[in-house]
């Protein structure tokens, strides 16, 4: 009787097949959506004016390419600053709630109005208290991804085992150790997963934050805005199009580099779990 | 009892969580010589882990005393356990950090007693526990069940503890497994004269491990016997078949299950 596991070559090998079909298959229903739509457009004539096809809306993106690039980066960047600030302000809240139920429960309802509260009706204190343009934009992003960020940390914070409680009890653990070698290191999957849901939120956000609080510099949603107002439809589908693109990868990026991450230094996945005891063998 | 050798000595020990009419522990008293193996058998819900976590320091009394070790007194309701007495503990389950190696796991109850850590000795520790030094490296999630429960064991012994605490460390395993842990265990206790006691709900682990064996009933008829199983010297596979062994079985029948 052996006590030892391995990876089989087998299960390697279904998770590689898996992990292919993860890509390919939502690639397949995106390629029959694109070809349906075009034959749609072929098949009753529609007038460019009110759908373009998704060739019309190809040519277009690449004939307005430069700006659009320049777009993305203004977007991406007030994004990635209003992330990065929600990832440090999130930490925080969580950390702070996790430490005291007085706290939590005294501020946690204002953690849920920074959900519910509509971006139009803060957009003038926004812009009162910072003016318009990229600082504004990137706070109403960093408003949007503040709050996954706070409750996935905070339940990864106090969703600890309480066997593990134990064994740091048991050895007279003082509350910052606890903190420091056992929940931080817990929360970890919690925290890159508000993080990826957040990255979603802060991309909205910046989109949104060019609308009302931007100075009209070109970024994805001031151009989004513009192509509207001017009705050519496809070049306003391929705005819309790489902003949804823009959204996508920055979302995969953070998947795979969380992954990674807790992989590689942690030994852990990002189901969100520490991976349990297992039966002996 | 001989109360002066006594590293734990529990007088009417109650614990109740919350309605003081149904205790968990209602008064128990028991001492427990240095050096002895113990173990606490009983159906479930007898209250023998909440016995376990009180000596370990986990769960305060509600009402009576424990002292730990000769004149270290804790009060009844503070609950402030004695510094001087350092216990080891192993859970039902390996509780280990799946973000550390097995190394950096039996460094953890040095870290957090900001105790010099050598890792030679943790390092001769795994393979006490039977395990090998290239484990070291190993994360939990690369080790099988039975590996991850020897690394448990044996970060319990990294303090260097006078008390062993185990809490139905096997119950989760095979019966092979259960065995050989079961021998890794009492060596441990034959080699380092470690005070052990053990929780469980098997008998035949009792009978065969045992020095002495508490049969508790839940509250409030508690501790209904208290063996001193006294065995010829044996090898390990030569216990496990000899009549005493079958003779300590029935008699913890008896007490367990009253005809």
């Amino acid at each position: 009787m052996s006590e030892r596991t391995g990876n089989s070559p087998a299960g390697v090998r279904s998770s590689a097949i898996r992990s292919v079909a993860d890509v390919l298959v939502p690639l397949l229903v995106l390629a029959v959506l694109l070809a349906t739509w075009q034959g749609a457009v072929w098949w009753w004539r529609i007038s460019p004016v009110l759908l373009p096809g998704p060739g019309a809306v190809l040519t277009a993106g690449w004939k307005i390419r430069v700006s659009l690039l320049e777009a993305v980066w203004r977007t991406a960047l007030a994004a990635l600053t209003g992330l990065s600030l929600s990832i440090v302000l999130g930490t925080l809240t969580a950390f702070a709630f996790s430490q005291s139920a007085v706290v939590r429960r005294a501020f946690y309802p204002y953690a849920v109005l920074l959900q519910t509260v509509p971006i139009i009706a803060i957009a003038p204190i926004v812009i009162v208290s910072l003016g318009r343009g990229f600082s504004s934009v990137a706070v109403v992003s960093a408003i949007l991804g503040l709050f996954p960020i706070i409750t996935s940390t905070t339940t990864g914070l106090l969703q600890v085992d309480g066997m593990l409680l134990d064994l740091f009890r048991l050895y007279r653990a003082s509350r910052w150790q606890t903190l420091l070698k056992l929940r931080v290191p817990a929360a970890l999957p919690y925290l890159i997963s508000g993080i990826r849901i957040a990255s979603g939120s802060s991309i909205v956000g910046a989109i949104v934050g060019e609308f009302f609080v931007g100075d009209g510099t070109p970024g994805l949603g001031s151009m989004i805005q513009r192509k509207s107002a001017s009705l050519v439809l496809s070049e306003l589908y391929a705005t819309v199009g790489v902003a949804t693109l823009l959204g996508t990868v920055v979302f995969g990026f953070i998947t795979v580099l969380g992954e990674t991450v807790l992989r590689r230094r942690f030994g852990m996945s990002l189901g969100g779990r520490i991976s349990g005891p297992r039966s002996g063998d | 009892m001989a109360e002066n050798t006594a590293i734990y000595s529990l007088r009417d020990a109650v614990v109740h969580f919350g309605d003081p009419l149904r205790p968990v522990l209602h008064q128990i008293s028991l001492g427990i010589p240095r050096g002895q193996f113990l173990t606490v058998v009983g159906p479930s819900g007898c209250g023998k882990s909440t016995l376990l976590r009180v000596l370990a320091g986990l769960q305060s009394l509600t009402g009576g005393q424990l002292q730990r070790l000769a004149g270290a007194n804790s009060a009844a309701s503070g609950g402030g356990p004695a510094a001087e007495l350092r216990a080891g503990f192993v859970f039902q389950q390996p509780a280990l950090l799946p973000w550390r190696t097995a190394l950096q796991n039996l460094r953890l109850p040095l870290e957090l007693g900001a105790d010099a850590s050598e890792d030679e000795r943790l390092l001769s520790l795994l393979e006490q526990v039977g395990l090998s030094r290239a484990d070291a490296g190993k994360r939990p999630g690369q080790l099988s069940g039975g590996m991850q429960m020897r690394l448990s064991l044996a970060r319990a012994l990294a303090r260097d503890p006078q008390v062993l605490l185990l809490d139905e460390p096997f119950a989760a395993v095979d019966d092979f497994l259960r065995m050989k842990l079961q021998d890794s265990v009492r060596a441990l206790h034959d080699a380092r004269g470690l005070t052990t006691i053990l929780v469980t709900h098997n008998l035949q682990e009792a009978a065969y491990l045992s020095d002495r064996v508490v049969v508790l009933q839940p509250s409030p008829r508690g501790i209904v016997a208290d063996f001193s199983l006294e065995r010829s010297c044996l090898s390990p596979a030569e216990r496990r078949r000899a009549p005493e062994q079958f003779e300590f079985l029935q008699q913890l029948s008896a007490a367990l299950f009253p005809s």
